[in-house]
C-alpha cells in the first residue's frame, strides 16, 4: 500500500483534491452560520456550473482566462521566477489586441484575428521581458519590479483610454473592435468562444516547450539549480528574460480573451484580478499544464455557481471568495498533508 | 561490556532496490563501531531507520535490552540516540549556542534564556573537549566547526549512541585529526559511536569493531584488531582491490593550459587568487596540494569561466579564454568535475539521463533541429554511460537525488570524462566515494592522461595527490608557491609548504618548523 502510494506522486494529485475537499468542509461552517444546509448550497453551486450545457459553457468561459494566467505564472515559476506581474502583462496584451482590433478594420478575419492575438502576445511578452531584464541585468527582484510594472500598466492604459484612444462616448473605454477581429462564439447565447481552443493549445505548447525542447531543459535546470545550470553552460540571465517573455505572452492572451471574446473593447481596469488569480490556479494545478486546466475549470465553476447561490439561497456570493482563499491556504500548507499522509500510510 | 543497541533482521525495500536485506548489528557501550561498504550498500538507510527517518519493512530494534519502536526522530532522541548527517541542519544566521539548544530551549518566561544556553554549551564543550565559541555565528565558522556544533547538539539532547554519517568526507586532514580526538574523548566517557566512512585508514585508526555491508547485505562484523586494509577492502568490494594507483611514467607533450598572473576575487569581493601562474601539459597529471580555502576553488572556477578574473590570462590550447563563457570554454575542450556535486555538478531533481547531458544538451545529437531535444540520443547515452561507469542502480530514469553519494559522483565523472576533453579538471574527484569507485575513478584519470589529456587535479587528500600526480604544485594564500615532480615530494614536505613554509627553508632546515 505504502509503496503504491509512494509511486504515484501523491502530492501532485492528491494534495490539490484534498485541499478542495477541506475547503468545502470549512465552507460548510460558514454556510451553517447563515442558517442554510451546506448540501443544498453546494448542490445549487454544482447544478449551476456543471448541471446544464449552458452552465458548463459559462464555467468554461470563466475558466479560459484563468488557464492563460495560470499557465503564465507556472511557466515563470518553472524557471524559479515568481511572476506577480501577470496582471500588468494582461493589460498591455489586452490593449495591444484591442488596438489591432479597432485600427486595422479592413483586413479579412483570417488575417485580422490572428494578428490581434499575436499582438496581445507580443505586448505581454515585451512587458514581462522588461521585468526579466531588470532581474537579470540589475538584480532587482522580479516580485518587486513586476508589481511596479503592474502599476505602470494600469496608469498607462488609464491614460490611453481616457486620452488618445478614448471611444466616442465619455466612458473610459476604446472604440469597439471590428467584427473581423472577434472570436467566434461556440454556444450562443453563452459567451464561450474559440479562446478556449487557444487556451488548450497553449497548455499543450507549454507542455511541449517545457519537456520536449532544449529551451525547456534549460528553463527547468535554472529553476531547480541555477548554479549547476551555469556550470552546464546555460546563461541564467538569458533564460530569465526568455522565461519571463513567454510567461508574459501567455498573460497577454488572457487579456486578448477578455477583449476579443467578452468585452469587444478595452474598458478601463476591466480585469477582476485575473492575473493574480493565475497565481492561485498555478499553485492548485501544481505548475503542470494539465493541472492548471483542471484548476482553472474549478475556479470557473466556483464563479459561475456563486451568482446562482446568491440568488437561490441565502448564502452570499462572498462565500466563493472565502472558498478560493481557503483552497490556497490548504495548498500552501501542503506540508501538513504530506505529514498526515505519511503517518497514515505507514501505520 | 553491555550491549546498548541491537538491530535484528532489518529489511528495507525501496522501489526497485532492496536497500537493507536482513541486516543485524549490535553496538556495545563505549564502543566505536565502524560501518563501511560501497556506495549504495545501505549504510545511510540502516542508520536512517535507527533514527526514525525511514521505517523498516521488517526487523526489530532493541535499545538497552528493551524492544523499541522508532517512528520518528523524536523517538530516537528520547532513546538517547543522536545523528549527525553528512549535510548539516544548522540555522546559518544564529549563533552556536542558539543552534545547539534549538528545539529544546531553555526558557525564562516566553524568552530564550540565552545566558543559560551559553553556560550549558560551555559546560558541554569543556567536558567533552570540543572547543567552540558559543557566540560565533554558524555562517562564520568552518565546516569542521559546524560539524562540532552538530555533535554538541546531539550531546546536548543527551545522546549516548551517536551516529556519524561520513563525518570525515567534508573535513580537511587537520580537522579529521581533531575529530578523531573528539571521538576518543566521547568513547572514554562511555558514549557509543557508529562511524560511517569510506576511508579504511580511519577505520583502522579509531574503531573497535567494524561491520561491512555489500549490496544491502551484511558481510560480517570483526574486531578491528583482527583485520587489515586489504582484508577490509576485499570484504567491501567482494574482490581484490588495488589500493595503489598503477601507472606508467608520464610522457608530457605541449602545454594545454597556461595561467599567467591570475588574480581572482570571490563573490564577496575577497581576494582569493593573487597572481598565480601555472602550466599543465598534454599527457600529465598536475596535482594542486593546499589547505582548503587557499584559492583552489576560485582558480578552478575562473578557468571554467564561472568567475571573471580581475586580471591575468588563461590560455587553453594557446587561445585566450579569459573572457569566454562557460559554454564556449566547454566546447573548446574542457572537462570539469566540480568539487561540490550538489551545488554545481548535478541537478538533483533531473533524472540520471538528463544529468548526463548537462552542458552537452546544446549540441547534436542531443539537440535536433528547431531546438527539439532528442530523447533517443539522451537515452542511448545514458544506457552507455551507466554501463561503462557502473552507476548503480542502473536506472537512467531515476532522479539523481535518489542515488547514493558515490554514484552521484560517478554520474558527473562519466559525463565529463566521456567527452575526451583536452583539459580535464578534477576537483575532489573521489570525495565521499567508496574504495572500489576510487580505484575505478583513479584508473579513469590515468587513462585520460594516457590518451593525451592534460589533467589538473585538486584534492584535499594528500594521498590522492601523491599517488596520482606526475607533478605537484602547492597553493598557499592565492599563489602557487612551489612546483615539483612527484619524485621530489612527500607528505612532510607538502605539509610544510601548504602551511606557508618556503621551499628554501625546507631544504635548509630539514623542514622542522614553519617560518613566519
Ligand atoms: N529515498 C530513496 N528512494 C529510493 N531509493 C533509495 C532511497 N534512498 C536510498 N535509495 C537506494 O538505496 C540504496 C542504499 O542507499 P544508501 O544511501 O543507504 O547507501 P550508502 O551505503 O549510504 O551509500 P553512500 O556510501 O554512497 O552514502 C541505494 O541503491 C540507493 O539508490
Ligand atoms: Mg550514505
Amino acid at each position: 500500500m505504502l509503496d503504491r502510494m509512494k509511486r504515484i506522486p501523491y502530492h501532485v494529485v492528491l494534495a490539490p483534491i484534498l485541499a478542495v475537499l477541506l475547503a468545502m468542509v470549512v465552507g460548510s461552517g460558514f454556510i451553517l452560520t447563515v442558517g442554510e444546509s451546506p448540501f443544498a448550497a453546494y448542490r445549487v453551486l454544482l447544478q449551476e456550473s456543471f448541471g446544464s450545457m449552458r452552465g458548463f459553457a459559462t464555467t468554461l468561459q470563466r475558466a479560459t482566462p484563468l488557464m492563460f494566467t495560470g499557465l503564465a505564472v507556472a511557466f515563470a515559476f518553472r524557471a524559479g521566477l515568481f511572476n506577480i506581474g501577470a496582471e500588468g502583462q494582461l493589460y498591455i496584451g489586452a490593449f495591444a489586441a484591442a488596438w489591432v482590433g479597432f485600427t486595422f478594420t479592413n483586413l479579412p478575419k483570417f488575417i485580422h484575428l490572428p494578428f490581434a492575438i499575436l499582438a496581445s502576445m507580443v505586448g505581454g511578452a515585451i512587458w514581462a521581458a522588461v521585468s526579466g531584464l531588470l532581474k537579470a541585468k540589475f538584480g532587482i527582484h522580479e516580485v518587486i519590479n513586476s508589481i511596479m510594472m503592474n502599476y505602470i500598466a494600469y496608469f498607462l492604459t488609464d491614460w490611453l483610454v481616457t486620452g488618445p484612444f478614448q471611444g466616442s462616448t465619455m466612458i473610459p473605454e476604446t472604440k469597439r473592435v471590428a467584427a473581423s477581429a472577434t472570436l467566434s462564439r461556440l454556444m450562443p447565447p453563452t459567451r464561450l468562444t474559440t479562446a478556449l481552443y487557444v487556451a488548450l493549445l497553449a497548455a499543450a505548447i507549454v507542455y511541449f516547450i517545457m519537456w520536449r525542447t532544449k529551451l525547456g531543459y534549460e528553463i527547468r535546470a535554472v529553476g531547480l539549480n541555477p548554479t549547476a545550470a551555469e556550470y552546464g553552460g546555460i546563461s541564467v540571465a538569458r533564460i530569465t528574460v526568455a522565461a519571463m517573455a513567454i510567461s508574459g505572452a501567455l498573460a497577454g492572451l488572457a487579456g486578448m480573451e477578455q477583449i476579443l471574446g467578452l468585452n469587444n473593447r478595452f474598458i478601463q481596469r476591466f480585469s477582476p484580478d485575473l492575473g493574480f488569480m493565475g497565481v492561485a490556479v498555478a499553485l492548485l494545478g501544481k505548475n503542470h499544464p494539465v493541472g492548471i486546466v483542471l484548476a482553472a475549470v474549478l475556479f470557473g465553476a466556483l464563479q459561475t455557481g456563486a451568482a446562482a447561490m446568491d440568488r437561490l439561497t441565502s448564502v452570499p456570493r462572498e462565500l466563493i471568495t472565502i472558498l478560493q482563499g481557503v483552497i490556497i491556504f490548504f495548498i500552501a500548507a501542503e506540508y501538513l498533508f504530506s505529514r498526515f499522509l505519511k503517518v497514515k500510510g505507514e501505520a | 561490556m553491555a550491549t546498548v543497541l541491537e538491530m535484528k533482521g532489518i529489511t528495507k525495500q525501496f522501489p526497485g532496490v532492496l536497500a537493507n536485506d536482513n541486516i543485524s548489528l549490535d553496538v556495545e557501550e563505549g564502543e566505536i563501531h565502524a560501518l563501511v561498504g560501497e556506495n549504495g550498500s545501505g549504510k545511510s538507510t540502516l542508520m536512517s531507520i535507527l533514527y526514525g527517518i525511514y521505517r523498516a519493512d521488517a526487523g526489530e530494534i532493541y535499545v538497552r535490552g528493551k524492544k523499541v519502536e522508532i517512528t520518528e526522530p523524536r523517538d530516537a532522541i528520547n532513546l538517547k540516540i543522536g545523528m549527525v548527517f553528512q549535510h548539516f541542519m544548522l540555522v546559518e544566521p544564529l549563533t552556536v549556542a542558539e543552534n545547539i539548544v534549538l528545539g529544546s530551549e531553555l526558557r525564562r518566561g516566553p524568552f530564550l534564556d540565552y545566558d543559560q544556553a551559553v553556560r550549558e554549551v560551555e559546560r558541554l564543550s569543556e567536558s567533552y573537549g570540543l572547543k567552540i565559541d558559543p557566540h560565533a555565528k554558524i555562517q562564520d565558522i568552518s565546516v569542521g566547526l559546524q560539524q562540532r556544533v552538530e555533535i554538541l547538539k546531539a550531546l546536548y539532547r543527551g545522546a549516548e549512541i551517536l551516529i556519524l554519517d561520513e563525518p570525515t568526507a567534508v573535513l580537511t586532514p587537520q580537522e579529521v585529526d581533531d575529530l578523531i580526538e573528539v571521538m576518543r574523548n566521547l568513547r572514554a566517557k562511555g558514549t557509543s559511536i557508529i562511524f560511517i566512512t569510506h576511508k579504511i585508514r580511519e577505520v583502522l585508526a579509531i574503531s573497535d569493531r567494524v561491520t561491512v555491508l555489500r549490496r544491502g547485505k551484511k558481510v560480517g562484523t570483526k574486531p578491528t584488531s583482527e583485520t587489515n586494509a586489504q582484508d577490509l577492502a576485499e570484504m567491501m568490494v567482494g574482490r581484490e582491490v588495488l589500493l595503489e594507483v598503477k601507472k606508467d611514467k608520464a610522457e608530457p607533450g605541449e602545454e594545454v593550459l597556461q595561467i599567467r598572473n591570475l588574480v581572482v576575487k570571490d563573490r564577496r569581493g575577497a581576494l582569493k587568487v593573487n597572481g598565480a601562474s601555472l602550466a599543465v601539459r598534454r599527457g600529465e597529471i598536475l596535482g594542486i596540494a593546499g589547505v582548503e580555502g587557499n584559492g583552489q576553488t576560485e582558480l578552478v572556477e575562473a578557468i571554467a569561466g564561472l568567475i571573471r578574473p580581475e586580471s591575468g590570462q588563461i590560455l587553453l590550447n594557446d587561445r585566450d579564454i579569459t573572457q569566454w563563457s562557460p559554454l564556449r570554454i566547454k566546447q573548446a575542450g574542457l572537462g570539469y568535475v566540480p568539487e561540490d556535486r550538489h551545488r554545481r555538478g548535478l541537478i538533483l531533481d533531473y533524472t540520471v539521463a538528463e544529468n548526463l547531458i548537462l552542458g552537452l544538451h546544446t549540441e547534436a545529437p542531443y539537440k535536433r533541429r528547431f531546438g527539439l531535444q532528442d530523447f533517443r540520443a539522451t537515452k542511448d547515452n545514458a544506457a552507455k554511460l551507466v554501463e561503462a561507469f557502473d552507476i548503480r542502480p542502473p536506472f537512467p530514469h531515476q532522479p539523481a537525488r535518489k542515488l547514493s553519494g558515490g554514484n552521484q559522483q560517478k554520474v558527473v565523472v562519466a559525463r565529463e570524462f566521456d567527452r575526451n576533453p583536452d583539459l580535464l579538471i578534477c576537483a575532489q574527484p573521489t570525495r565521499g566515494v567508496d574504495i572500489g569507485a576510487i580505484e575505478f575513478i583513479h584508473r579513469q584519470v590515468v587513462a585520460q592522461r594516457d590518451r593525451g589529456a592534460a589533467v589538473l587535479l585538486v584534492s584535499a587528500e594528500l594521498d590522492e595527490i601523491l599517488s596520482l600526480s606526475d607533478r605537484i604544485a602547492v597553493m598557499y594564500n592565492g599563489k602557487i608557491v612551489a612546483v615539483m615532480p612527484v619524485e621530489e615530494a612527500d607528505e612532510h614536505k607538502l605539509g610544510f609548504l601548504m602551511l606557508g613554509g618556503r621551499l628554501e627553508d625546507y631544504q635548509a632546515g630539514g623542514g622542522n618548523s614553519v617560518a613566519g
